[in-house]
């Protein structure tokens, strides 16, 4: 369980890095000061106690949140004054810590949703909808993929929590995106999920970068080549599992509780 | 790859999709039956205002029920097309389908400048944003010149239909009436039922991960805003042909009070409830019009009744029922 399952070549590109990335509300920070590189074909896992800024970074580098200062760069691009939506364009994709899923929509219209835009059907309201049956193929070889082809057509909203986590990722997949965010991709999630997780993680992560925010430690020294630790909003401790998990600052400040 | 993973409930599921489209199939044919016939039995002037307004509810609908965003400034629509097709068949000399069709472009560009200003706020923010809009237009409406004011543009001719059709034979007028609410009640099916539709529906669901999945809300919202004020600007026009006037009330605010009662009251999200809201709307105005007793009161009466009684609203409560499931009808909101 200490060494990373998958070596990951040392110096792959940075195609995702923050800068300086700091976000106050009010008087309070939330992120000071982070410096954050993601390396393509890696999985780079932000871990840290509840409430150390996990979230508001990945809100930050998505752009749902508004950096008050420092710059985000993707691939080459600085995106640090750049709109959600064009961000998720230019192949930088999130998960949410909730499960995001269209959840009156069946598990295909899920995936078919995604595969709209990057199709070019998404703006055509003279067309039937039968004129997406075209993205069904496309759609059922990602449900393959995640093992959900047998629950195509349900509704949404009537799977279990862990396979909504999974067909989440199913739709994000779809967009074929560089850099993939996962916000706490295994919460909730069953034993056998979590392995089934692991694995395309582990898989799609070959061609792309992942940040992922996660909680079980077990999947973080699995899958993540590299760690960074946050606390109260600062980075604590940077480098692979091995490393991190010796830190005695950490060990005080995060393990120390989970590991007693 | 598909047939090998149909279980029985999808097989169920495919079953009661067929009875769905089935049973509408039935409903929708005997309803347009209904009003072929229907200058038989009653006076045409009422049907043809029903026609309008329940045309100018769907219209609303598309809005509220397939967006999700509430509209106080609906009127804007409604009666600017109105006050657009009655200066240009009347002043200009148009033919009354061409009439019609700068009514509907005209409601369009005024809800382009409505939905830029307005589209990125939400709930009461939009509403209220929607209604301060429609009342500056109203102003407008009330001080310009080709308006002509209080007075409202009276006697607009109904002219003839492609130059051949004489509308003022009410029969005609009836027909065309009827025709135009089928193709705008096509074109809101379609629109909903598209592409662009399903990006709706996704919005609607999860507007969060809609714009994590690249897609400009904003945009989407704006467009569906577009096209409900180019149909409500469709009913519009056609009612300013019907009576042959527009006025001041046709842009009130009380006018986009009412579109909202028969929306409510006929379903939100039903492609049809709306039709039924503004037929029920419609006839007690009718009806209580020669009476002394207050409609205002009376509709006022029906609305609370609704809202405490039935919430999904007639066809809703009716989709809801025992005997329209049934009918294979479920009500998803």
């Amino acid at each position: 369980m200490a060494q990373p399952a998958v070596q990951s070549p040392k110096e792959s590109r940075v195609v995702l890095s923050a800068r300086g990335l700091t976000k106050t509300f009010g008087a309070f920070a939330a992120v000071k000061d982070v410096d954050l590189d993601v390396r393509d074909a890696q999985v780079h896992a932000l871990i840290g106690p509840n409430g150390a800024g996990k979230t508001t970074v990945f809100n930050l580098l998505t752009k749902f949140l508004q950096p008050s200062a420092g710059s985000i760069n993707l691939l080459g691009t600085d995106i640090t004054r750049t709109a959600p939506d064009k961000v998720a364009r230019m192949g930088l994709v999130r998960s949410f810590q909730i499960s995001a899923v269209f959840p009156h929509l069946s598990v295909l219209d899920n995936v078919r949703t995604a595969l709209q835009r990057p199709n070019n059907l998404s703006t055509q309201f003279w067309l039937p909808v039968s004129s997406l049956d075209r993205l069904n193929g496309r759609a059922e070889e990602l449900l393959t993929a995640v093992g959900l082809i047998k629950e195509r057509n349900t509704i949404a909203a009537d799977l279990s929590y862990g396979r909504k986590r999974v067909l989440e990722i199913a739709t994000t997949l779809a967009l074929d995106p560089k850099v993939l965010l996962l916000d706490e991709p295994m919460a909730g999630m069953g034993q056998e999920d979590i392995g089934n997780v692991s694995n395309i993680i582990r898989e799609v992560a070959k061609e792309r970068a992942v940040l992922m925010v996660e909680h079980n430690l077990s999947v973080v020294s699995d899958i993540c080549h590299h760690v960074t630790v946050l606390q109260r909003g600062e980075i604590l401790a940077e480098g692979d599992y091995a490393t991190v998990s010796q830190d005695p600052r950490v060990r005080t400040a995060y393990m120390g509780e989970e590991e007693a | 790859m598909s047939d090998a993973v149909h279980t029985t409930k999808q097989k169920a599921e495919l079953a009661q999709s067929r009875k769905t489209s089935t049973s509408y199939a039935v409903f929708l044919l005997a309803g347009f039956a209904l009003l072929l016939i229907a200058p038989m039995f009653f006076y045409p002037i009422f049907l043809m205002k029903l026609l309008c307004f329940a045309l100018f509810a769907c219209a609303f609908n598309l809005l509220l029920g397939y967006t999700g965003l509430l509209s106080f400034g609906h009127a804007t629509f409604f009666g600017g097309a109105a006050y657009f097709t009655a200066h240009a068949v009347k002043v200009w000399g148009w033919t009354p389908e061409l009439g019609v069709l700068l009514g509907v472009a005209g409601a369009a560009v005024l809800g382009l400048v409505m939905g830029v200003v307005a589209i990125r706020r939400q709930g009461i923010y939009f509403a209220m944003i929607t209604l301060a809009l429609s009342q500056m237009f109203f102003f407008f409406c009330l001080q310009s010149e080709f308006t002509q004011g209080e007075d409202g543009i009276q006697q607009v001719p109904r002219g003839h239909l492609f130059g051949l059709i004489d509308l003022s034979v009410s029969t005609n007028m009836y027909y065309f009436v009827l025709a135009v609410f089928v193709i705008g009640m096509v074109v809101i099916w379609r629109f909903i039922n598209s592409p662009f539709g399903m990006i709706l529906k996704s919005i609607r669901e999860n507007e969060a991960r809609a714009t994590s999945l690249g897609y400009s809300v904003a945009r989407y919202k704006l467009g569906a805003f577009v096209m409900s004020a180019a149909l409500a600007g469709l009913a519009g026009g056609l009612k300013s042909l019907v009576f042959q006037f527009a006025t001041l009330t046709d842009v009130a605010w009380q006018m986009s009070g009412e579109v909202i009662l028969m929306t409510l009251l006929g379903g939100i999200g039903t492609l049809i409830g709306p039709i039924f809201g503004a037929g029920l709307v419609v006839t007690l105005q009718n009806y209580l019009a020669t009476s002394d007793f207050p409609v205002t009161i009376i509709t006022g009466v029906v609305f609370m009744v609704c809202v405490l009684v039935f919430r999904r609203g007639i066809i809703g409560e009716f989709y809801a029922s025992r005997f329209g499931r049934m009918l294979g009808f479920e009500h998803r909101h």
